[in-house]
């Protein structure tokens, strides 16, 4: 076709097919959800049988005084809600601590000042190489008597400096994540080294650092049940405690899993609905 | 060189510069008078860039002194951005910031650095962005602009500063050819109201038109200092001829 010419068509003319709904697909996921709950009924059915095997006593219908009681019409909470309450506690203020200790370290590590390189480094290795279980020892037997701090602070700092170590990297990576020439055309126009990095560097190092800092803030909330084994109060401690009462291991165990559960996709779910509004918000 | 001024703006003698082993600038002598424009070329690798980002220490050197408005910057010096505010930089990729839009790109720089008001600093943008002719996309974000409608606004960018000295580093090589023009016709605006320049280009019409005079540097040296005119049509050196008939070649 040499020599041919054409005029463009409008693109306001140029329609796009709509393909609909393909029937195909639909029932390929169909089975495949449906394999998927098979596995789950047989696994449930397996629960049912060895507990049955075992002789083990159900008593569904006692666990409703462990969440509330209604007393001369006043809503008594029961200790799995409380514990809940001290669980959402505790990891709310070790997350926030946690956030500070990842920035704090993270622009440590960036920066030329060797010192500060040389301490970030430390407490990464230290933190990172050592058993949770162990830090928590360390500060509830060690450090909480020599500074006077309880169980629950023992508690909210072992775990703080845990994740913190964590949100430093993924800090440090949504940093370096942004563009090098970012870096330049602030140089470039004079910004100090602080104004930098509140102006130009952290705003855009954010969509890099909230969806992974989220995670580990929802994540934090399953880590905290390890400061039962020090019993502060919260929920792994208050399903511990029912149980010593009420020898009611099979409920209650379940009933701690699926809060946790509960907490945590509710938690998930949420995030990802605000960070799709942002995105759309964002033209 | 051909240097006859006796007091330059930016004073650059025996600068060398190393990445790691590998030498990007050796004995670099140059001198820029306050008014005038340079046109520095030279192939790809040559050290163009790293001669211009040591000017605003982008990069540091390692040897040699460079004065700019009469205060030496060095690499460990306190208070780069007294230095930056007086040096405007063009890049080739723009640079802009893309979470702000193009009226806060522009008002950034003045507010924490010049102590600019807010209504001062939208003022200078406005009156900058009317320059570069696209005052009417101040709310708009970069992403929205054109290559060549973000390279100007780059540009206001720098001006907003108030700098003695711009730097421009390839400003119209990641330009598709129609935007080329614009980018141009502002940079020779510039130059006729007498801003000090440095500019990194290929872009001969402009060298001829604007430049007071052509530097050419191969292999981290400077080798050829010449006004445009003699520069283009009998260039001395035997590199110099094979870069210009690359050049023209295609
Ligand atoms: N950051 C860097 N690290 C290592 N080598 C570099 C770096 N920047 C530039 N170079 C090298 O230095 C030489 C000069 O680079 P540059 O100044 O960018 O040249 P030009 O701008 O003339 O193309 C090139 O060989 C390049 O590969
Ligand atoms: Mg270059």
């Amino acid at each position: 076709m040499q020599g041919r010419v054409a005029a463009p068509t409008p693109r306001s003319l140029r329609q796009r097919e709509d393909t609909g709904l393909d029937m195909a697909v639909v029932r390929r996921i169909l089975w495949q959800v449906l394999q998927a709950s098979l596995v789950f009924v047989g696994l449930a059915y397996l629960i049912w049988r060895g507990a049955a095997a075992m002789e083990y006593n159900w008593q569904w219908y006692r666990v409703e005084p462990f969440f509330y009681r209604i007393i001369d019409g006043e809503i008594i909470w029961g200790p799995l809600v409380k514990g809940l309450i001290q669980t959402l506690k505790l990891a709310a203020i070790a997350g926030v601590i946690a956030i500070t200790i990842g920035f704090i370290t993270a622009f440590a590590r960036l920066s030329n000042s060797i010192a500060g390189r040389i301490i970030a480094k430390v407490y990464l290795e230290a933190i990172r190489n050592t058993p949770l279980l162990v830090q928590l020892f360390l500060f509830y037997f060690v450090l909480a008597p020599i500074f006077g701090i309880d169980r629950f602070w023992a508690g909210v700092l072992t775990l703080a400096l845990f994740e913190g170590s964590f949100a430093a990297e993924i800090i440090r990576g949504g940093i370096v994540g942004v563009d090098k020439g970012q870096f330049e055309g602030a140089d470039a126009i004079g910004l100090t080294l602080v104004d930098k990095y509140r102006f130009i560097i952290v705003p855009q190092s954010l969509p890099l650092i909230l969806p992974p800092l989220t995670g580990l803030t929802i994540s934090l909330i399953k880590h905290s049940a390890i400061v039962s084994v020090i019993a502060v109060s919260e929920l792994t401690t208050a399903g511990l405690n029912l149980i010593a009462d009420t020898f009611m291991a099979f409920e209650v165990w379940f009933l701690v899993a699926g809060i946790y559960l509960a907490v945590t996709i509710t938690l998930s779910v949420g995030v990802s609905l605000f960070e799709r509004s942002l995105n759309k918000s964002k033209r | 060189m051909l240097d006859q001024n006796p007091q330059p703006f930016v004073e650059i003698r025996g600068l060398c510069k190393w990445y790691g082993d590998f030498s990007a600038l050796h004995d670099i002598n140059l001198n820029v008078a306050l008014g005038e424009k340079v046109v520095v070329c030279g192939p790809s690798g040559s050290g163009k860039s790293s001669l211009i980002r040591c000017i605003n220490q982008l990069e540091a050197h390692q040897k040699g002194t460079i004065i700019v408005d009469g205060i030496e910057v060095t690499p460990d010096m306190k208070n780069k951005e007294k230095i930056r505010r007086e040096v405007g930089m063009v890049f080739q990729s723009f640079n802009l910031f893309p979470h702000m839009t193009i009226l806060a790109n522009l008002t950034l720089g003045p507010m924490r650095n010049r102590g600019a008001s807010k209504s001062e600093a939208r003022e200078l943008a406005m009156h900058y962005l009317n320059r570069v002719h696209i005052a009417e996309q101040a709310d708009k974000y970069p992403a929205q602009l054109s290559g060549g409608q973000q390279q100007r606004v780059a540009i206001a960018r720098s001006l907003c500063m108030k700098p003695k000295i711009m730097l421009f580093d390839e400003p119209t090589s990641a330009l598709d050819p129609e935007m080329i023009a614009g980018v141009l016709d502002v940079m020779i605006e510039l130059a006729e109201e007498g801003m000090t320049m440095v500019v990194v280009t290929h872009e001969m019409g402009f060298a001829r038109r604007v430049a007071d005079r052509v530097v050419f540097m191969d292999e981290g040296e400077i080798i050829e200092v010449a006004e445009p005119e003699p520069f283009f049509n009998t260039p001395q050196s035997e590199r110099a001829k094979l870069f210009l008939s690359q050049l023209l070649g295609h």
